[in-house]
Protein backbone atom coordinates (compact mmCIF):
# COMPACT_ATOMS: atom_id res chain seq x y z
CA UNK A 1 0.00 0.00 0.00
CA UNK A 2 1.31 3.45 -0.80
CA UNK A 3 0.64 7.00 0.28
CA UNK A 4 -1.87 7.55 -2.52
CA UNK A 5 -3.96 4.69 -1.16
CA UNK A 6 -3.73 6.36 2.24
CA UNK A 7 -5.08 9.62 0.86
CA UNK A 8 -8.09 7.94 -0.70
CA UNK A 9 -8.82 6.06 2.52
CA UNK A 10 -8.42 9.23 4.56
CA UNK A 11 -10.96 10.99 2.37
CA UNK A 12 -13.45 8.15 2.72
CA UNK A 13 -13.22 7.98 6.50
CA UNK A 14 -15.27 10.46 8.47
CA UNK A 15 -14.14 12.24 11.60
CA UNK A 16 -14.85 10.63 14.98
CA UNK A 17 -15.18 7.17 13.54
CA UNK A 18 -14.02 3.98 15.11
CA UNK A 19 -11.90 2.05 12.65
CA UNK A 20 -10.13 -1.29 12.48
CA UNK A 21 -7.15 -1.67 10.17
CA UNK A 22 -6.79 -5.36 9.39
CA UNK A 23 -3.23 -6.30 8.54
CA UNK A 24 -2.02 -2.94 9.81
CA UNK A 25 1.66 -3.97 9.59
CA UNK A 26 3.74 -1.42 11.52
CA UNK A 27 0.85 1.00 11.90
CA UNK A 28 1.70 3.39 9.02
CA UNK A 29 -1.91 3.94 7.98
CA UNK A 30 -3.21 4.30 11.55
CA UNK A 31 -0.53 6.89 12.28
CA UNK A 32 -1.33 8.67 9.02
CA UNK A 33 -5.04 8.77 9.84
CA UNK A 34 -4.34 9.86 13.41
CA UNK A 35 -2.53 12.93 12.14
CA UNK A 36 -5.23 14.62 10.11
CA UNK A 37 -8.31 13.01 11.60
CA UNK A 38 -10.02 12.45 14.89
CA UNK A 39 -10.41 8.71 14.89
CA UNK A 40 -10.51 5.85 17.35
CA UNK A 41 -8.19 3.49 15.52
CA UNK A 42 -7.45 -0.15 16.21
CA UNK A 43 -5.32 -2.65 14.40
CA UNK A 44 -5.18 -6.38 13.81
CA UNK A 45 -1.84 -7.71 12.67
CA UNK A 46 -0.56 -11.21 12.15
CA UNK A 47 3.13 -10.56 12.81
CA UNK A 48 3.90 -10.22 16.50
CA UNK A 49 6.97 -8.17 15.69
CA UNK A 50 4.86 -5.59 13.89
CA UNK A 51 2.32 -5.58 16.72
CA UNK A 52 5.04 -4.76 19.21
CA UNK A 53 6.22 -1.86 17.03
CA UNK A 54 2.65 -0.52 16.86
CA UNK A 55 2.04 -0.70 20.61
CA UNK A 56 5.39 0.97 21.28
CA UNK A 57 4.09 3.83 19.14
CA UNK A 58 0.96 4.02 21.25
CA UNK A 59 -1.40 2.33 18.80
CA UNK A 60 -4.07 -0.14 19.95
CA UNK A 61 -3.18 -3.26 18.08
CA UNK A 62 -3.69 -6.94 18.77
CA UNK A 63 -2.01 -9.93 17.25
CA UNK A 64 -4.44 -11.89 15.15
CA UNK A 65 -5.42 -13.43 11.85
CA UNK A 66 -8.08 -12.02 9.49
CA UNK A 67 -9.14 -15.56 8.61
CA UNK A 68 -9.74 -16.64 12.20
CA UNK A 69 -10.17 -13.71 14.55
CA UNK A 70 -12.79 -11.41 13.00
CA UNK A 71 -15.44 -13.75 14.33
CA UNK A 72 -14.84 -12.53 17.90
CA UNK A 73 -15.83 -8.93 17.08
CA UNK A 74 -19.47 -7.99 17.60
CA UNK A 75 -21.63 -6.87 14.67
CA UNK A 76 -21.30 -3.26 13.51
CA UNK A 77 -18.68 -2.53 16.15
CA UNK A 78 -16.66 -0.31 13.80
CA UNK A 79 -17.61 2.57 11.55
CA UNK A 80 -14.95 1.46 9.09
CA UNK A 81 -12.78 -1.59 8.69
CA UNK A 82 -9.91 -1.50 6.26
CA UNK A 83 -8.48 -4.51 4.47
CA UNK A 84 -5.78 -3.22 2.20
CA UNK A 85 -4.13 -5.49 -0.38
CA UNK A 86 -4.73 -8.53 1.81
CA UNK A 87 -7.97 -10.15 0.63
CA UNK A 88 -6.11 -12.18 -2.00
CA UNK A 89 -3.88 -13.66 0.70
CA UNK A 90 -6.70 -14.91 2.94
CA UNK A 91 -7.74 -18.53 3.04
CA UNK A 92 -11.44 -17.83 2.65
CA UNK A 93 -12.01 -14.47 0.95
CA UNK A 94 -15.78 -14.95 0.86
CA UNK A 95 -15.98 -15.56 4.59
CA UNK A 96 -13.62 -12.66 5.29
CA UNK A 97 -15.71 -10.31 3.11
CA UNK A 98 -18.84 -11.29 4.98
CA UNK A 99 -17.13 -10.85 8.34
CA UNK A 100 -15.80 -7.42 7.27
CA UNK A 101 -19.24 -6.18 6.35
CA UNK A 102 -20.77 -7.75 9.46
CA UNK A 103 -18.46 -6.10 11.99
CA UNK A 104 -18.46 -2.68 10.29
CA UNK A 105 -20.86 -0.12 8.98
CA UNK A 106 -18.54 0.27 5.99
CA UNK A 107 -15.63 -1.84 4.78
CA UNK A 108 -12.80 -0.46 2.69
CA UNK A 109 -11.20 -3.22 0.63
CA UNK A 110 -8.41 -2.94 -1.88
CA UNK A 111 -6.65 -5.64 -3.88
CA UNK A 112 -4.44 -6.08 -6.96
CA UNK A 113 -6.46 -6.58 -10.10
CA UNK A 114 -5.52 -9.77 -11.90
CA UNK A 115 -7.58 -8.68 -14.89
CA UNK A 116 -5.25 -5.84 -15.84
CA UNK A 117 -4.01 -5.80 -19.44
CA UNK A 118 -0.46 -6.19 -18.14
CA UNK A 119 -1.28 -9.58 -16.64
CA UNK A 120 -3.27 -10.64 -19.68
CA UNK A 121 -0.46 -9.62 -22.01
CA UNK A 122 2.26 -11.37 -20.04
CA UNK A 123 0.28 -14.55 -19.74
CA UNK A 124 -0.68 -14.48 -23.42
CA UNK A 125 2.81 -13.89 -24.80
CA UNK A 126 5.12 -15.33 -22.18
CA UNK A 127 2.93 -18.18 -20.89
CA UNK A 128 4.29 -17.91 -17.33
CA UNK A 129 2.72 -16.54 -14.15
CA UNK A 130 3.00 -12.76 -14.44
CA UNK A 131 5.11 -10.74 -12.01
CA UNK A 132 4.30 -7.05 -11.70
CA UNK A 133 5.08 -4.22 -9.30
CA UNK A 134 1.77 -4.94 -7.60
CA UNK A 135 2.37 -8.71 -7.76
CA UNK A 136 6.09 -9.02 -7.18
CA UNK A 137 6.29 -12.68 -6.07
CA UNK A 138 7.03 -15.79 -8.05
CA UNK A 139 4.19 -18.30 -8.22
CA UNK A 140 5.97 -20.54 -5.71
CA UNK A 141 6.69 -17.86 -3.09
CA UNK A 142 3.56 -15.75 -3.36
CA UNK A 143 1.28 -15.37 -0.33
CA UNK A 144 -1.47 -14.47 -2.81
CA UNK A 145 -3.45 -17.67 -2.96
CA UNK A 146 -6.77 -16.19 -4.07
CA UNK A 147 -6.06 -13.66 -6.78
CA UNK A 148 -9.06 -12.22 -8.57
CA UNK A 149 -10.07 -9.63 -11.12
CA UNK A 150 -12.23 -6.61 -10.39
CA UNK A 151 -15.07 -8.36 -12.22
CA UNK A 152 -14.64 -11.47 -10.03
CA UNK A 153 -14.73 -9.31 -6.93
CA UNK A 154 -17.88 -7.50 -7.97
CA UNK A 155 -19.58 -10.81 -8.71
CA UNK A 156 -18.64 -12.13 -5.27
CA UNK A 157 -20.05 -9.00 -3.62
CA UNK A 158 -23.20 -9.38 -5.65
CA UNK A 159 -23.55 -13.04 -4.68
CA UNK A 160 -23.35 -12.09 -1.01
CA UNK A 161 -25.66 -9.04 -1.32
CA UNK A 162 -22.81 -6.71 -0.43
CA UNK A 163 -23.37 -3.24 -1.80
CA UNK A 164 -20.46 -1.39 -3.40
CA UNK A 165 -20.94 2.22 -2.34
CA UNK A 166 -17.84 3.74 -3.83
CA UNK A 167 -15.18 2.49 -6.18
CA UNK A 168 -11.72 3.73 -7.02
CA UNK A 169 -9.71 2.33 -9.91
CA UNK A 170 -6.00 2.84 -9.58
CA UNK A 171 -3.22 2.93 -12.15
CA UNK A 172 0.26 1.56 -11.73
CA UNK A 173 1.30 4.60 -9.68
CA UNK A 174 -1.62 4.11 -7.33
CA UNK A 175 -3.35 7.16 -8.79
CA UNK A 176 -7.07 7.31 -9.37
CA UNK A 177 -7.96 6.65 -13.00
CA UNK A 178 -10.00 9.58 -14.26
CA UNK A 179 -10.05 8.89 -17.98
CA UNK A 180 -13.62 8.04 -18.90
CA UNK A 181 -12.81 5.17 -21.25
CA UNK A 182 -10.27 3.60 -18.89
CA UNK A 183 -12.77 3.94 -16.07
CA UNK A 184 -15.41 2.19 -18.12
CA UNK A 185 -13.02 -0.65 -18.96
CA UNK A 186 -11.65 -0.63 -15.42
CA UNK A 187 -11.12 -4.39 -15.26
CA UNK A 188 -8.73 -4.03 -18.19
CA UNK A 189 -6.97 -0.80 -17.33
CA UNK A 190 -6.59 -0.65 -13.55
CA UNK A 191 -3.76 -2.25 -11.59
CA UNK A 192 -5.77 -2.33 -8.41
CA UNK A 193 -9.19 -1.48 -7.06
CA UNK A 194 -10.37 0.09 -3.84
CA UNK A 195 -13.97 -0.35 -2.81
CA UNK A 196 -16.22 0.91 -0.05
CA UNK A 197 -18.64 -1.86 0.87
CA UNK A 198 -21.78 -2.03 2.92
CA UNK A 199 -24.19 -4.72 3.93
CA UNK B 1 17.96 13.84 39.03
CA UNK B 2 14.41 14.92 39.74
CA UNK B 3 12.20 12.90 42.07
CA UNK B 4 14.91 10.75 43.50
CA UNK B 5 13.57 7.41 44.62
CA UNK B 6 13.26 7.11 48.36
CA UNK B 7 11.52 4.46 50.41
CA UNK B 8 10.06 5.17 53.82
CA UNK B 9 7.55 3.60 56.16
CA UNK B 10 4.14 4.80 55.07
CA UNK B 11 0.82 3.31 55.99
CA UNK B 12 -2.86 4.08 56.12
CA UNK B 13 -5.26 2.91 58.79
CA UNK B 14 -8.42 1.93 56.92
CA UNK B 15 -11.88 0.55 57.58
CA UNK B 16 -12.39 2.74 60.63
CA UNK B 17 -15.77 4.24 59.80
CA UNK B 18 -16.83 1.63 57.28
CA UNK B 19 -15.37 -1.88 57.38
CA UNK B 20 -14.08 -3.74 54.35
CA UNK B 21 -16.70 -6.27 53.31
CA UNK B 22 -14.83 -9.46 52.46
CA UNK B 23 -15.86 -12.07 49.91
CA UNK B 24 -16.17 -14.65 52.69
CA UNK B 25 -18.96 -12.58 54.22
CA UNK B 26 -16.98 -11.22 57.14
CA UNK B 27 -16.09 -7.60 57.81
CA UNK B 28 -12.57 -6.34 58.32
CA UNK B 29 -12.29 -3.29 60.55
CA UNK B 30 -9.29 -1.14 61.44
CA UNK B 31 -6.81 -2.66 59.08
CA UNK B 32 -3.51 -1.29 57.84
CA UNK B 33 -2.18 -0.98 54.32
CA UNK B 34 1.49 -0.12 53.96
CA UNK B 35 2.44 1.64 50.76
CA UNK B 36 5.09 3.62 48.92
CA UNK B 37 4.75 6.50 46.50
CA UNK B 38 7.22 7.70 43.90
CA UNK B 39 7.09 10.88 41.86
CA UNK B 40 4.62 13.71 42.36
CA UNK B 41 0.87 13.96 41.98
CA UNK B 42 0.16 16.66 39.39
CA UNK B 43 -2.33 19.48 39.82
CA UNK B 44 -5.11 17.83 37.86
CA UNK B 45 -4.52 14.64 39.86
CA UNK B 46 -4.60 12.50 36.74
CA UNK B 47 -1.06 11.10 36.63
CA UNK B 48 -1.38 8.30 39.18
CA UNK B 49 -0.19 4.82 38.31
CA UNK B 50 -1.03 2.00 40.67
CA UNK B 51 1.42 -0.89 40.74
CA UNK B 52 0.03 -4.20 41.97
CA UNK B 53 2.61 -6.63 43.25
CA UNK B 54 2.68 -10.39 42.79
CA UNK B 55 2.68 -13.23 45.34
CA UNK B 56 6.10 -12.60 46.80
CA UNK B 57 6.34 -8.88 46.06
CA UNK B 58 5.94 -5.91 48.36
CA UNK B 59 5.43 -2.16 48.39
CA UNK B 60 9.11 -1.47 47.71
CA UNK B 61 8.77 -1.58 43.93
CA UNK B 62 11.40 1.04 43.13
CA UNK B 63 14.64 2.28 44.63
CA UNK B 64 16.29 0.21 47.33
CA UNK B 65 14.31 -2.19 49.48
CA UNK B 66 15.12 -1.01 53.03
CA UNK B 67 14.72 -4.53 54.45
CA UNK B 68 16.73 -6.63 52.02
CA UNK B 69 19.01 -3.70 51.04
CA UNK B 70 18.60 -4.92 47.49
CA UNK B 71 17.00 -3.05 44.57
CA UNK B 72 13.19 -2.92 44.69
CA UNK B 73 11.49 -5.73 42.75
CA UNK B 74 10.64 -3.49 39.81
CA UNK B 75 13.40 -0.92 40.10
CA UNK B 76 14.34 -1.63 36.49
CA UNK B 77 10.97 -0.35 35.29
CA UNK B 78 10.05 2.38 37.79
CA UNK B 79 12.15 5.50 38.26
CA UNK B 80 13.21 8.73 36.62
CA UNK B 81 13.26 8.29 32.81
CA UNK B 82 12.44 4.60 33.11
CA UNK B 83 9.34 3.14 31.35
CA UNK B 84 7.20 4.02 34.37
CA UNK B 85 8.73 7.45 34.56
CA UNK B 86 8.57 9.01 38.03
CA UNK B 87 9.38 12.41 36.53
CA UNK B 88 5.97 12.27 34.88
CA UNK B 89 3.86 9.90 36.91
CA UNK B 90 2.83 9.57 40.52
CA UNK B 91 3.37 5.91 41.32
CA UNK B 92 1.70 4.09 44.20
CA UNK B 93 2.53 0.57 45.26
CA UNK B 94 0.90 -0.97 48.31
CA UNK B 95 1.58 -4.17 50.19
CA UNK B 96 -1.43 -6.36 49.49
CA UNK B 97 -3.91 -7.28 52.18
CA UNK B 98 -2.62 -10.51 53.71
CA UNK B 99 0.95 -9.57 52.81
CA UNK B 100 3.75 -9.58 55.35
CA UNK B 101 5.43 -6.20 55.06
CA UNK B 102 3.16 -4.24 57.34
CA UNK B 103 -0.27 -4.54 55.78
CA UNK B 104 -2.80 -6.47 57.83
CA UNK B 105 -2.22 -10.17 57.49
CA UNK B 106 -1.76 -13.32 59.55
CA UNK B 107 1.44 -12.14 61.25
CA UNK B 108 -0.01 -8.80 62.43
CA UNK B 109 -1.84 -8.10 65.67
CA UNK B 110 -5.61 -8.42 65.63
CA UNK B 111 -6.71 -5.03 67.01
CA UNK B 112 -9.73 -6.67 68.62
CA UNK B 113 -7.93 -9.40 70.58
CA UNK B 114 -4.51 -7.69 70.76
CA UNK B 115 -2.99 -11.02 69.76
CA UNK B 116 -1.34 -12.17 66.56
CA UNK B 117 -3.92 -13.20 63.97
CA UNK B 118 -2.17 -16.37 62.78
CA UNK B 119 -4.78 -18.59 61.14
CA UNK B 120 -7.65 -16.53 62.56
CA UNK B 121 -6.98 -13.96 59.84
CA UNK B 122 -9.92 -14.23 57.44
CA UNK B 123 -9.32 -16.03 54.14
CA UNK B 124 -9.19 -13.26 51.57
CA UNK B 125 -9.53 -12.99 47.79
CA UNK B 126 -7.96 -10.92 45.02
CA UNK B 127 -11.14 -8.83 45.01
CA UNK B 128 -10.70 -8.14 48.73
CA UNK B 129 -7.14 -6.98 48.08
CA UNK B 130 -8.37 -4.65 45.34
CA UNK B 131 -11.17 -3.27 47.51
CA UNK B 132 -8.60 -2.57 50.22
CA UNK B 133 -6.44 -0.73 47.67
CA UNK B 134 -9.51 1.25 46.62
CA UNK B 135 -9.93 2.39 50.23
CA UNK B 136 -6.28 3.46 50.24
CA UNK B 137 -6.73 5.43 47.00
CA UNK B 138 -9.79 7.13 48.49
CA UNK B 139 -7.81 7.94 51.62
CA UNK B 140 -5.11 9.54 49.47
CA UNK B 141 -7.77 11.63 47.71
CA UNK B 142 -7.17 10.12 44.28
CA UNK B 143 -10.18 9.87 41.99
CA UNK B 144 -8.58 8.60 38.77
CA UNK B 145 -5.93 6.03 38.02
CA UNK B 146 -4.13 6.67 34.76
CA UNK B 147 -3.06 3.04 34.78
CA UNK B 148 -3.17 -0.05 36.96
CA UNK B 149 -0.20 -2.28 36.21
CA UNK B 150 0.63 -5.69 37.55
CA UNK B 151 2.29 -8.96 36.64
CA UNK B 152 1.16 -12.43 37.68
CA UNK B 153 -1.07 -12.05 40.80
CA UNK B 154 -0.59 -8.32 40.23
CA UNK B 155 -2.22 -8.88 36.84
CA UNK B 156 -5.20 -10.49 38.59
CA UNK B 157 -5.52 -7.30 40.60
CA UNK B 158 -5.20 -5.10 37.50
CA UNK B 159 -8.01 -7.06 35.81
CA UNK B 160 -10.12 -6.95 38.97
CA UNK B 161 -9.60 -3.18 39.23
CA UNK B 162 -10.74 -2.73 35.63
CA UNK B 163 -13.74 -4.97 36.24
CA UNK B 164 -14.86 -3.33 39.49
CA UNK B 165 -13.89 0.31 39.05
CA UNK B 166 -14.10 1.25 35.34
CA UNK B 167 -15.02 4.80 36.33
CA UNK B 168 -11.67 5.20 38.10
CA UNK B 169 -9.32 3.15 35.95
CA UNK B 170 -8.33 4.82 32.67
CA UNK B 171 -6.08 2.01 31.51
CA UNK B 172 -4.73 -1.32 32.67
CA UNK B 173 -1.65 -3.40 31.85
CA UNK B 174 -2.17 -7.00 32.95
CA UNK B 175 1.13 -8.81 32.44
CA UNK B 176 1.98 -12.53 32.40
CA UNK B 177 -1.37 -13.29 33.92
CA UNK B 178 -4.70 -15.04 33.51
CA UNK B 179 -8.38 -14.55 34.21
CA UNK B 180 -8.52 -17.58 36.49
CA UNK B 181 -6.30 -20.11 38.22
CA UNK B 182 -6.07 -23.35 36.32
CA UNK B 183 -6.02 -26.83 37.88
CA UNK B 184 -2.25 -26.93 37.37
CA UNK B 185 -1.80 -23.51 39.03
CA UNK B 186 -3.80 -24.70 42.03
CA UNK B 187 -1.87 -27.97 42.10
CA UNK B 188 1.53 -26.26 42.33
CA UNK B 189 0.25 -23.96 45.07
CA UNK B 190 -1.14 -26.87 47.02
CA UNK B 191 2.23 -28.63 47.04
CA UNK B 192 3.77 -25.42 48.38
CA UNK B 193 1.17 -25.12 51.10
CA UNK B 194 1.52 -28.77 52.06
CA UNK B 195 5.29 -28.28 52.38
CA UNK B 196 4.70 -25.42 54.83
CA UNK B 197 1.96 -27.11 56.82
CA UNK B 198 3.88 -30.36 57.18
CA UNK B 199 6.87 -28.56 58.67
CA UNK B 200 6.72 -29.40 62.43
CA UNK B 201 7.70 -25.80 63.14
CA UNK B 202 4.50 -24.56 61.53
CA UNK B 203 2.66 -25.52 64.77
CA UNK B 204 -0.81 -25.34 63.17
CA UNK B 205 0.00 -21.81 62.15
CA UNK B 206 0.88 -20.60 65.65
CA UNK B 207 4.65 -20.56 65.13
CA UNK B 208 5.01 -16.89 66.12
CA UNK B 209 3.58 -17.56 69.60
CA UNK B 210 5.79 -20.65 69.91
CA UNK B 211 8.82 -18.63 68.74
CA UNK B 212 9.47 -21.01 65.90
CA UNK B 213 9.65 -20.62 62.11
CA UNK B 214 8.64 -23.18 59.47
CA UNK B 215 11.70 -22.31 57.42
CA UNK B 216 12.17 -25.71 55.81
CA UNK B 217 8.59 -25.86 54.59
CA UNK B 218 8.53 -22.31 53.28
CA UNK B 219 11.84 -22.71 51.49
CA UNK B 220 10.71 -25.93 49.78
CA UNK B 221 7.53 -24.12 48.71
CA UNK B 222 9.63 -21.34 47.23
CA UNK B 223 12.03 -23.72 45.51
CA UNK B 224 9.15 -25.49 43.82
CA UNK B 225 7.46 -22.23 42.82
CA UNK B 226 10.73 -20.83 41.51
CA UNK B 227 11.05 -23.73 39.07
CA UNK B 228 7.71 -22.74 37.57
CA UNK B 229 8.78 -19.08 37.24
CA UNK B 230 11.63 -19.97 34.91
CA UNK B 231 11.54 -21.95 31.69
CA UNK B 232 13.22 -25.19 30.74
CA UNK B 233 15.45 -23.25 28.32
CA UNK B 234 16.43 -20.71 30.97
CA UNK B 235 17.44 -23.44 33.43
CA UNK B 236 19.45 -25.19 30.76
CA UNK B 237 21.09 -21.95 29.63
CA UNK B 238 21.95 -20.88 33.18
CA UNK B 239 23.07 -24.17 34.72
CA UNK B 240 23.08 -27.07 32.31
CA UNK B 241 24.56 -29.99 34.24
CA UNK B 242 27.29 -27.86 35.78
CA UNK B 243 28.61 -29.09 39.10
CA UNK B 244 28.74 -26.90 42.19
CA UNK B 245 32.33 -26.26 43.33
CA UNK B 246 33.46 -29.73 42.43
CA UNK B 247 35.01 -31.61 39.57
CA UNK B 248 33.09 -34.84 39.77
CA UNK B 249 29.92 -36.35 41.18
CA UNK B 250 30.06 -37.20 44.91
CA UNK B 251 27.75 -40.21 44.81
CA UNK B 252 25.86 -38.67 47.71
CA UNK B 253 22.89 -36.43 48.35
CA UNK B 254 24.57 -33.14 49.10
CA UNK B 255 24.59 -30.34 46.55
CA UNK B 256 26.23 -31.77 43.44
CA UNK B 257 24.66 -29.58 40.79
CA UNK B 258 24.67 -25.81 40.42
CA UNK B 259 20.94 -25.79 39.89
CA UNK B 260 20.44 -27.42 43.31
CA UNK B 261 22.56 -24.79 44.96
CA UNK B 262 20.67 -22.05 43.14
CA UNK B 263 17.29 -23.34 44.28
CA UNK B 264 18.45 -23.71 47.87
CA UNK B 265 19.71 -20.14 47.78
CA UNK B 266 16.35 -18.97 46.41
CA UNK B 267 14.57 -20.82 49.20
CA UNK B 268 16.88 -19.47 51.89
CA UNK B 269 16.71 -15.81 50.86
CA UNK B 270 12.94 -16.12 50.67
CA UNK B 271 12.45 -17.35 54.24
CA UNK B 272 14.53 -14.41 55.45
CA UNK B 273 11.98 -11.97 54.09
CA UNK B 274 8.64 -13.76 53.87
CA UNK B 275 6.05 -15.07 56.29
CA UNK B 276 4.84 -18.66 55.88
CA UNK B 277 1.22 -17.98 56.78
CA UNK B 278 1.11 -15.04 54.40
CA UNK B 279 2.25 -17.46 51.71
CA UNK B 280 -0.70 -19.71 52.54
CA UNK B 281 -3.21 -16.86 52.48
CA UNK B 282 -1.98 -15.24 49.27
CA UNK B 283 -1.69 -18.50 47.32
CA UNK B 284 -5.23 -19.32 48.46
CA UNK B 285 -6.49 -15.96 47.24
CA UNK B 286 -4.85 -16.64 43.87
CA UNK B 287 -6.42 -20.10 43.67
CA UNK B 288 -9.83 -18.59 44.35
CA UNK B 289 -9.37 -16.10 41.51
CA UNK B 290 -11.91 -16.83 38.79
CA UNK B 291 -12.93 -13.56 37.14
CA UNK B 292 -15.52 -14.99 34.69
CA UNK B 293 -17.40 -16.60 37.59
CA UNK B 294 -18.06 -13.18 39.11
CA UNK B 295 -20.80 -12.42 36.60
CA UNK B 296 -23.30 -14.34 34.53
CA UNK B 297 -21.96 -14.95 31.01
CA UNK B 298 -18.39 -14.50 32.24
CA UNK B 299 -15.65 -12.25 30.94
CA UNK B 300 -17.66 -10.68 28.13
CA UNK B 301 -20.30 -9.46 30.53
CA UNK B 302 -17.71 -8.26 33.02
CA UNK B 303 -16.09 -5.96 30.48
CA UNK B 304 -19.23 -5.00 28.54
CA UNK B 305 -19.08 -1.29 27.62
CA UNK B 306 -15.82 -0.89 29.51
CA UNK B 307 -14.12 2.47 28.91
CA UNK B 308 -10.82 1.04 30.17
CA UNK B 309 -7.95 0.88 27.69
CA UNK B 310 -6.08 -2.41 27.99
CA UNK B 311 -2.59 -3.50 27.08
CA UNK B 312 -2.26 -7.23 27.66
CA UNK B 313 1.28 -8.59 27.69
CA UNK B 314 2.42 -12.21 27.74
CA UNK B 315 5.72 -14.03 27.38
CA UNK B 316 6.34 -16.93 25.01
CA UNK B 317 8.10 -19.15 27.57
CA UNK B 318 5.72 -18.48 30.49
CA UNK B 319 4.19 -21.81 31.45
CA UNK B 320 2.52 -20.59 34.64
CA UNK B 321 0.13 -18.34 32.73
CA UNK B 322 0.76 -19.18 29.06
CA UNK B 323 -0.11 -16.80 26.23
CA UNK B 324 -3.36 -18.63 25.46
CA UNK B 325 -4.89 -17.25 28.66
CA UNK B 326 -3.92 -13.70 27.72
CA UNK B 327 -5.36 -14.36 24.27
CA UNK B 328 -8.64 -15.40 25.82
CA UNK B 329 -8.78 -12.12 27.75
CA UNK B 330 -8.04 -10.23 24.53
CA UNK B 331 -10.71 -12.12 22.57
CA UNK B 332 -13.30 -11.34 25.23
CA UNK B 333 -12.31 -7.68 25.23
CA UNK B 334 -12.52 -7.56 21.43
CA UNK B 335 -15.91 -9.20 21.61
CA UNK B 336 -17.24 -6.24 23.58
CA UNK B 337 -15.46 -3.70 21.41
CA UNK B 338 -13.04 -2.69 24.15
CA UNK B 339 -9.86 -0.79 23.36
CA UNK B 340 -7.20 -3.44 23.69
CA UNK B 341 -3.62 -3.96 22.63
CA UNK B 342 -1.93 -7.30 22.93
CA UNK B 343 1.77 -8.01 22.82
CA UNK B 344 3.50 -11.34 23.21
CA UNK B 345 7.16 -10.95 24.07
CA UNK B 346 9.63 -13.48 22.69
CA UNK B 347 11.83 -14.59 25.58
CA UNK B 348 13.19 -17.76 27.17
CA UNK B 349 13.09 -16.23 30.66
CA UNK B 350 9.71 -17.70 31.57
CA UNK B 351 7.06 -16.24 33.85
CA UNK B 352 9.51 -14.01 35.70
CA UNK B 353 10.47 -12.22 32.48
CA UNK B 354 8.37 -9.21 33.52
CA UNK B 355 10.70 -8.59 36.45
CA UNK B 356 13.76 -8.65 34.26
CA UNK B 357 15.06 -6.05 31.90
CA UNK B 358 13.37 -7.11 28.66
CA UNK B 359 13.85 -4.41 26.06
CA UNK B 360 10.72 -5.18 24.04
CA UNK B 361 8.66 -5.25 27.22
CA UNK B 362 9.97 -1.93 28.49
CA UNK B 363 9.30 -0.32 25.11
CA UNK B 364 5.72 -1.56 25.11
CA UNK B 365 4.97 -0.28 28.62
CA UNK B 366 6.60 3.07 27.87
CA UNK B 367 4.76 3.51 24.55
CA UNK B 368 1.39 2.53 25.95
CA UNK B 369 1.68 4.82 28.97
CA UNK B 370 2.82 7.70 26.81
CA UNK B 371 -0.12 7.28 24.44
CA UNK B 372 -2.56 7.00 27.34
CA UNK B 373 -1.16 10.13 28.98
CA UNK B 374 -1.31 12.01 25.65
CA UNK B 375 -4.93 11.04 25.21
CA UNK B 376 -6.02 12.60 28.46
CA UNK B 377 -3.89 15.61 27.77
CA UNK B 378 -0.59 15.69 29.58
Amino acid sequence: MNRLDFEIIKNVIKDNSRILDIGCENGELLKFLNKGKKIDGRGLEISQKNVNICVKHGLSVVQGDADKDLISYPSKSFDFVILSQTLQATRSPEKVLNELTRISKRAIVSFPNFGTWLVRLKLLFKGVMPQLKSLPHTWYTTPNIHLCTIKDFKQLCNKNSIKIEQNFYLDKNGKKITNFIKKFFNNFFSLSGLFVLKK
Amino acid sequence: MKNKIKNSKKFALLGIKKPLKLDNGKNLKNFKIFYQTYGKLNKSKNNTILICHALSGDQYAAGQNPITKRPGWWSKAIGPNLPIDTNKFFVICSNILGGCLGSSGPKEINPKTKRVFNMSFPVITIRDMVNAQKMLIDELGIKKLLCVIGGSAGGFQALQWAANYPEIVISAIPIATSFRHSAQNIAFHEVGRQAIMSDPNWCNGNYINKKKRPEKGLSVARMLAHITYLSEEAFQRKFGRNLQNKLSLTYGFKTDFQVESYLKYQGQTFVDRFDANSYLYITRAMDYFDLPSQKKDGLKNIFKNTPVKFCVISFTSDWVYPTKYSKEIVDSLNAVGANVSFVEIQTDKGHDAFLLDEKEFNGTVRGFLKATANKIGF
